[in-house]
């Protein structure tokens, strides 16, 4: 068997909440191998940021494990780096200074900062802004330098909390084809949290649906439609409706 | 282009008030005018107020900045603490925060008895008045910083013990910024209060001094110059709060 990157394993999140335990995700089991673009989707309040965010290890697990390369997740580190859905860009840093911030902060030379910043800024288009601070952006271009400096940091897994979620139409379909033409290029693991069942069938390898009350995992369901995907054909459709009857919580 | 339009109006309605009648406890805009050249430069009355201005603006010029500079060099670290360290934030927060609705010109006589009748007494009001702005804001600055800029920090790999340098402090600056602009505006409020009792120099001592004398006109002229300085010390500050704050929306 190959060794996946990421193996979560029985994993369960409990909050104290108001003197209570709430819990958030429950027996939750997911194998991910390098390469692999996973999408998470359901219902709002089925666990999907807590799974993502315990795999960040901004949240601690309460039962079970969870690892990359076989080791426990203790902390956030650069190896997973996160694009969240409010961007979270250093607002005092130009767009340069954001994407060059992860390799400055890992301690490296000064040369090879400034080269990295330059082919990620270059990477995502954003040339003619490197200079200009995040509250000049449109959000488009806010989720760009937002997904080049997990990139520039070299991060092996790309986490995504429905990072398009704040954006229009045309931007979210033109951020999607830019993001599979990276994936595909960097040889990224992608997990992506999203609610859109078209995001997911657009984006993904595997769409892994879950339920809320208490959240959990009910599918994972492989998509093998070529890339690039078309949304109106027969087979798309198709997979639209098996996935909205696995959501509806009918098997 | 409005913004002259209304002193000038009040300029003139202050002049024509003062014409005519025999009645003349306000002194008219050109005797102001007068007795200002002549406290800059000298050469009119000759009296004791001649020529003074500057000895007069510099002290109170140098109470003001050095009482500022010891608050923001007192209260920025220990808004720093205050508002991160929770420890240092419950031995001190609670004293601070009862005494900070004392209005801080009623320190002024405890302030006599302990530091004397003179200008240290002054330059304590100062520091007390630039103090509690500073210190305000830079704990309110240093504790609002969004959650998630900690979160992209960590998962980009920053240490935790670099986070102060690299997010806390660069978060906090607008805040601090307004903070320090409010203090220096206080301390210019406060000096007067402060130089009205037993200083020689100040502009708030020549205010007393020339009230004493009935010299209404020269009482003017000090309220004129503190206005205009401080006008333009709070315009120095606020250009460099704007090239240090170019990125934020609201400063920038
Ligand atoms: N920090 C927290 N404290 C208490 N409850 C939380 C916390 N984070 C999430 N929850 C709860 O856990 C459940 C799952 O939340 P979340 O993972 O955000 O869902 P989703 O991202 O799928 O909408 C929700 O019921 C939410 O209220
Ligand atoms: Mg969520």
């Amino acid at each position: 068997m190959v060794e996946a990157i990421l193996d979560v394993r029985g994993v369960s999140k409990r909050f104290a909440f108001n003197g209570e335990s709430v819990t958030a995700l429950t027996d939750a089991n997911l194998r991910i191998e390098k390469g692999e673009f996973v999408c998470l989707i359901g219902p709002s309040g089925c666990g999907k940021s807590t799974l993502l965010r315990m795999v960040a290890g901004f949240e601690s697990v309460s039962d079970g494990e969870l690892l990359m390369w076989t080791k426990p997740v203790t902390g956030p580190g650069p190896d997973r780096g996160m694009v969240f859905q409010d961007y979270g860009l250093f607002p005092w840093l130009t767009v340069r200074k954001n994407i060059g911030f992860g390799p400055v902060a890992r301690g490296r030379p000064a040369k090879e900062v400034r080269a990295t910043e330059e082919r990620f800024v270059e990477m995502v288009g954003l040339t003619r802004f490197a200079d200009a601070f995040p509250h000049q952006l449109s959000g488009g271009m806010k989720q760009r330098v937002a997904i080049a400096r997990v990139l520039a940091n070299d991060a092996e897994v790309v986490l995504m909390d429905e990072p398009f979620g704040a954006l229009d139409a045309m931007t979210r379909e033109r951020l999607q084809a830019e993001l599979l033409e990276i994936w595909a290029k960097q040889k990224l693991t992608v997990l992506f949290v999203t609610h859109a069942i078209e995001e997911a069938i657009v984006l993904a390898d595997r769409v892994v649906v879950m339920s809320p009350g208490p959240g959990r995992i009910v599918a994972d369901e492989r998509i093998d439609l070529p890339r690039p995907r078309d949304p109106t054909s027969p087979e798309f459709n198709a997979m639209r409706r098996h996935l909205g009857g696995l959501l509806a919580g009918h098997h | 282009m409005l913004a002259v339009v209304f002193p000038l109006g009040a300029l003139l309605a202050w002049f024509l008030s003062t014409l005519g009648s025999g009645f003349s406890l306000i002194p008219s805009p050109g005797e102001v005018g007068m007795a200002l050249y002549d406290l800059a430069f000298g050469g009119v009355y000759d009296d004791a107020f001649s020529e003074t201005l500057v000895t007069h603006a510099l002290a109170s010029m140098s109470r003001v900045f050095g009482g500022f500079a010891l608050a923001a060099a007192v209260a920025l670290p220990l808004g720093m603490m205050i508002g991160r360290v929770p420890l240092v934030r419950a031995i001190l927060d609670p004293t601070l925060q009862l005494l900070r609705p004392v209005p801080v010109t009623a320190w002024l006589p405890l302030a006599m008895i302990v530091f004397g009748l003179g200008p240290r007494s002054a330059f304590f009001l100062v520091f007390l008045g630039a103090f509690y702005p500073v210190l305000i804001n830079t704990v309110f600055g240093v504790r609002s910083v969004e959650p998630r800029l900690f979160e992209a920090a960590a998962m980009l790999g920053l240490s935790p013990s670099a986070s102060f340098a690299k997010v806390v402090l660069p978060a906090a600056l607008p805040s601090i910024f307004t903070g320090l602009r409010l203090g220096l505006g206080f301390a210019w409020v406060v000096i007067v209060v402060g130089e009205m009792t037993g200083v020689q120099t100040g502009l708030g001592a020549i205010i007393m001094e020339a009230r004493q004398l009935s010299r209404t006109e020269i009482v003017i002229c000090g309220m004129a110059v503190i206005g205009v300085l401080g006008f333009v010390s709070d315009k120095l500050v606020m250009l460099i709060g704007q090239r240090l704050l170019r990125w934020s929306p609201q400063h920038g």
